[in-house]
């Protein structure tokens, strides 16, 4: 416990920091979405990684977020701190209904059901022309807010986003060891066998899934404040790929994993800027050989390659 | 008149759905085989459509010898795949396989890219394109080529698996892989034909549909989801369930477009397809079985 | 691969220039095209004309003694990426004005950023929105949408035709193309009497088409870039549909009739003059720019020049005029801009106004039709 608290502590230390230590410019830009897809990572790996449901859909409730924020605070004039809770009230609720039937579901039928609601969900963001703008896309949406801070630069968006991030990942961390993260890992071992332990099961399993769909919401409202314009292509199902493709990589269950999933994804395509036409084979062969190499994730990987360098050295400096 | 629209609407979905079927197939006897969901899938359907434009264009070979040319190189492809990234997976858990396939879909496309550009491409129809009536409606050739090949491939299907020794074993595996093993069934090299034969049978479906569709490196993402929902919905059979489960899929999608609206058709399609996964989770066709603890 | 070479040649091109005459440093400027993803068909030839014109400016000594340098980068037509990439251009690489993006939601997205940062940005998208209303920093080259829709109405009027059927892509060029059909449509004397749509990835448009059918209507208008209209014109022609066909100014380019064969003999649409440039009349001032331009882009990539690529290259053009006329910092530029007079570009003649940064009229279009597999004027 002790040791947990001693590890955020220092993570949050150095994301404070980073600005400073870092030469400002595009990069904090980049960052920002690191924050911002670290919060996503987060809500997908509760589902997945926690409780061991699939969802190829979350792209779907990180555009309600966003579309809700962004129609709110432009159309009807409501502040972006009111419009961020409301949006992520009835997300959550939108989350609650559908998740008892939906749940139900197991295997490849909740991958197939998730995906379905995911691309519903960006279809009405296309055709609803007359509130979401459609395919062009919504403009003009506030920035943030606070005692007389507007959020409109990078480095002041990075200590926003980040604000929230370290917020939810404290939330997560303080899930995972609580009696809550006990159950539902009780789930994701065998759903039967926490029955009858006394878990109610299906209640957990949709709560956990309206919270993974409220902590979406949040970070597509914080995107629709911070970019100022969305549009449904941000939402789709590609996106949804790409975020289990984050928590997948950086260690299913782990909240550090998803912030270096989230991290590499984001920073991948900065890096690969230069390949041109290239960077799109380096991308799917990385991920063949993340998984390959990986399996548990960054988070696990880079600790085991660690040691086995450290055992290697010690060997040949004995040698 | 308002029968013929119907009608057209139905038929048009049926050779849609009959697209959708043929890749569902692929999809599903991967899964049987090997318990692992082909995202890759829809890039063999792109690649069987682009390697015959190949053939066709820089060989100068006839269809009746590009076609198989095409469907030999993308086999090999899928052989290719299932050596250097699936078997040598050290922790194959579902959700490992399901990065690993998305990998493999995202690096041949990037490669079918560069080879083949960006742009659309088509092949001709293999036997004209003056449209057929069938009462106040009409089809294409081409639609009839996708009928009867789907057809085909059902029947060989089940002569292969019900029939030979190769094709009962890969069934053995898809009941139960341990069991499998246990009475002498090399299973490894049974997931290696269940790449071969879908991979096969993705780039025959993206070769019969790419003079009405046309082909560029980028078609198979939506074709294989929608592949992937009839196969879904046809339990994950790889026989006749899948196939209606591609043709429900279609004809939705068409009279959705035509009865209700254009936009919302993918949606229609979906919302009914949830609501039917509400009602029969175990999916449209599968018994309810019970779960192991 | 040619590419390379040629941009290795005109590298050592330009080190053996700056080695003999010393030159002042280059005038960085910054491009935003969607090169890969769903409007590579667009990116594509936008950062090929781009890097060409450029590679030919500075090979005949750059403007006034400065080289020109392009800083490309590819957005995949993603509006987060286009933020992204805006922010780096200004930021880090200090361009001092941006060409592109190649699509209106990027633009819209990528447009308060150099509002913010007061960089002149030169869209190469068609939505109107992008310059109505006017805004400080922003310029398009690529022909407003409205303008290409009246060039239809005006041909469907002239000819007493009153009902028409739109079938447009659910994307933004589609979308942006459905809003002004509906709208500009009375003032015509129009009446839409079916309004459907398609999915940019579908693959058969028949159960439109079908019920389009059966409303009776005299033309039947398709707003979509390719491959969805040549799906269209082939499902037209399968449903034994003989009403006038008309399609939008995204797939004119040979590549439309290629994909659509048979099918696209006898379709109308708006186009810029970059595809049928040699039929002009001598008397045309873009006819000059045009067949250069399509000389060049044939010399260097091998294929047909198209308005696309045009717009690219009219931005570039513009900002070299701006130079060329003393400016060399973004708010000199844009300045010069606003001050664009009569330039036969590809796109158009262009000439802006502080009340009017799109700089077209309806000249910009001609209506053409596919005739044995080419274009020609329509009268």
């Amino acid at each position: 416990m002790k040791q947990n608290l001693l590890l955020f502590t220092g993570f949050s230390i150095l994301i404070m920091f980073a600005p400073q230590l870092l030469s400002g410019g595009y990069l904090m830009n980049v960052l920002v979405f690191v924050g911002i897809n670290t919060m996503l990572a987060i809500a997908l790996n509760l589902l997945l990684g926690y409780a061991g449901q699939i969802s190829l859909g979350h792209a779907g409730f990180f555009g309600l977020g966003a579309y809700l924020s962004g129609i709110l605070t432009t159309a009807y004039r409501f502040n972006p701190w009111v419009a961020m809770p409301v949006a992520a009230v009835v997300v959550g609720c939108m989350a609650g209904m559908i998740g008892f039937p939906i749940l139900k579901l197991k295997g490849h039928y909740l991958a197939m059901a998730t995906l379905g609601l995911g691309i519903i969900i960006f279809i009405v963001f296309n055709e609803t022309v007359e509130l979401t703008g459609g395919p062009s896309g919504l403009s003009g949406i506030p920035n943030l807010q606070l005692a007389g801070i507007s959020f409109d630069s990078d480095v002041k968006n990075y200590y926003l986003i980040w604000g929230f991030t370290l917020a939810v990942m404290l939330f997560s961390l303080n899930l995972a060891n609580s009696r809550i993260g006990r159950a539902l890992r009780a789930v994701h071992d065998s759903e039967v066998a926490a029955q009858v332990l006394g878990v109610n099961a299906r209640l957990l399993k949709v709560q956990i899934f309206a919270m993974s769909a409220v902590i979406s919401s949040l970070a597509g409202s914080l995107y629709a404040h911070t970019m100022t314009f969305i549009s449904p292509a941000s939402f789709g199902f590609n996106f949804s790929i790409e975020l289990l493709t984050m928590v997948v990589i950086g260690g299913l269950g782990s909240v550090y994993g998803s912030f270096l999933g989230a991290a590499l994804l984001t920073l991948l395509p900065e890096i690969l800027r230069g390949a041109n036409d290239y960077d799109i084979i380096i991308y799917g062969g990385l991920l063949i050989v993340m998984v390959m190499f990986m399996p548990g994730g960054l988070v696990r990987g880079i600790p085991a390659l660690y040691r086995k360098v450290i055992k290697q050295k010690g060997e040949t400096g004995h040698a | 008149m308002q029968f013929d629209q119907i009608l057209q609407y139905t038929l048009s979905g049926i050779s849609t759905g009959a697209i959708y079927a043929l890749i569902g197939i692929g999809f599903s006897i991967i899964y049987n085989a090997t318990g692992i969901i082909n995202f890759a899938q829809g890039e063999f359907v792109m690649l069987g459509g682009l390697l015959t434009l190949s053939c066709l264009e820089l060989l100068n070979l006839p269809l009746w010898a590009a076609v198989p040319c095409a469907v030999a190189v993308s086999t090999v492809v899928g052989v290719l795949f299932e050596r250097l990234a699936i078997r040598p997976l050290r922790q194959p858990t579902p959700i490992n396989l399901v990065i690993i396939t998305i990998g493999g879909s995202i690096l041949i496309r990037g490669l079918a890219m560069l080879v083949w550009g960006k742009d659309t491409h088509t092949i001709p129809p293999f036997s004209g394109d003056t449209p057929i009536a069938i009462g106040g409606a009409t089809i294409l050739p081409q639609h009839l080529w996708i009928l009867a090949i789907t057809l085909i491939i059902i029947v060989i299907n089940k002569i292969y698996f019900y029939h030979t020794i190769s094709g009962k074993a890969m069934r053995a595996c898809s009941y139960n892989r341990r069991a499998a093993g246990l009475v002498g069934i090399d299973v490894r090299r049974m997931v290696l034909f269940s790449f071969i034969i879908s991979s096969a049978m993705g780039a025959v479906a993206g070769i019969i549909v790419a003079p009405l569709t046309m082909t560029a490196y980028d078609v198979g993402v939506m074709l294989g989801l929608k592949g992937f929902c009839a196969a879904i919905i046809g339990g994950m059979s790889s026989g006749i369930s899948t196939v209606i489960g591609g043709l429900i899929l279609g004809v939705l999608e068409s009279l959705g477009a035509g009865l209700i609206s254009s936009g919302y058709k993918d949606a229609i399609a979906f919302i009914i397809l949830l609501l039917i996964m509400f009602i029969r989770p175990q999916g449209l066709f599968g018994k309810a079985d019970s779960e192991r603890v | 691969m040619n590419f390379k070479v040629i941009s290795f040649v005109t590298a050592a091109a330009t080190l053996l220039l700056s080695a003999t005459v010393f030159a002042a440093a280059p005038i960085k400027i910054g491009a935003l095209f969607a090169v890969t993803g769903p409007a590579a068909f667009l990116g594509e030839p936008e950062r090929n004309s781009a890097k060409m014109v450029i590679d030919e400016i500075n090979k005949a000594g750059g403007v006034k003694g400065r080289k020109l340098e392009l800083i490309v980068y590819d957005t995949a037509g993603d509006a987060t990426k286009a933020v992204q990439l805006a922010t780096k251009l200004i930021k880090d690489d200090k361009v001092v004005a941006i060409i592109g993006p190649s699509t209106t939601g990027e633009t819209m997205a990528a447009i308060p950023v150099a509002e913010k940062e007061h960089i002149p940005l030169i869209s190469c998208s068609a939505g109107s929105k992008i310059t109505d209303p006017v805004k400080k920093w922003v310029f398009k080259t690529a022909q407003n949408d409205a303008l290409a829709v009246g060039r239809i109405y005006e041909y469907l009027q002239k000819t007493k035709q009153t009902k028409v059927s739109i079938l447009t892509v659910s994307d933004g060029f589609g979308a942006s193309g459905r809003e002004q059909l509906k709208s500009q449509a009375s003032k015509y004397g129009i009446t839409v009497v079916s309004d459907d749509t398609y999915g940019p990835k579908d693959t058969d448009m028949t159960a439109q088409l079908t019920k389009i059918r059966g409303s009776h209507s005299q033309a039947i208008i398709c707003w979509g870039t390719n491959p969805g209209p040549a799906v269209v014109a082939k499902n037209v022609r399968q449903l034994g549909i003989k009403t006038p066909l008309f399609m939008s100014h995204g797939v004119s380019s040979k590549k439309f009739i290629e994909l659509a064969g048979e099918a696209a003999e006898g379709i109308r649409l708006p186009s810029g003059k970059v595809v049928v440039a040699d039929l002009l009349s001598g008397s045309d001032k873009q006819k000059k720019s045009l067949l250069a331009f399509v000389k060049d882009y044939q010399k260097h990539y091998k294929a047909e020049g198209d308005h696309f690529g045009g717009h690219a290259w009219d931005a570039v053009m513009l900002i070299r005029n701006a130079v060329e006329n003393g400016a060399d910092t973004a708010a000199a530029i844009r300045d010069q801009l606003e001050k664009t007079k009569a330039f036969a570009g590809i796109g158009g003649s262009f000439t802006y106004t502080p009340q009017d940064h799109a700089g077209l009229g309806k000249d910009a279009f001609v209506l053409v039709e596919v005739k044995n597999k080419d274009w020609v004027i329509v009268k």
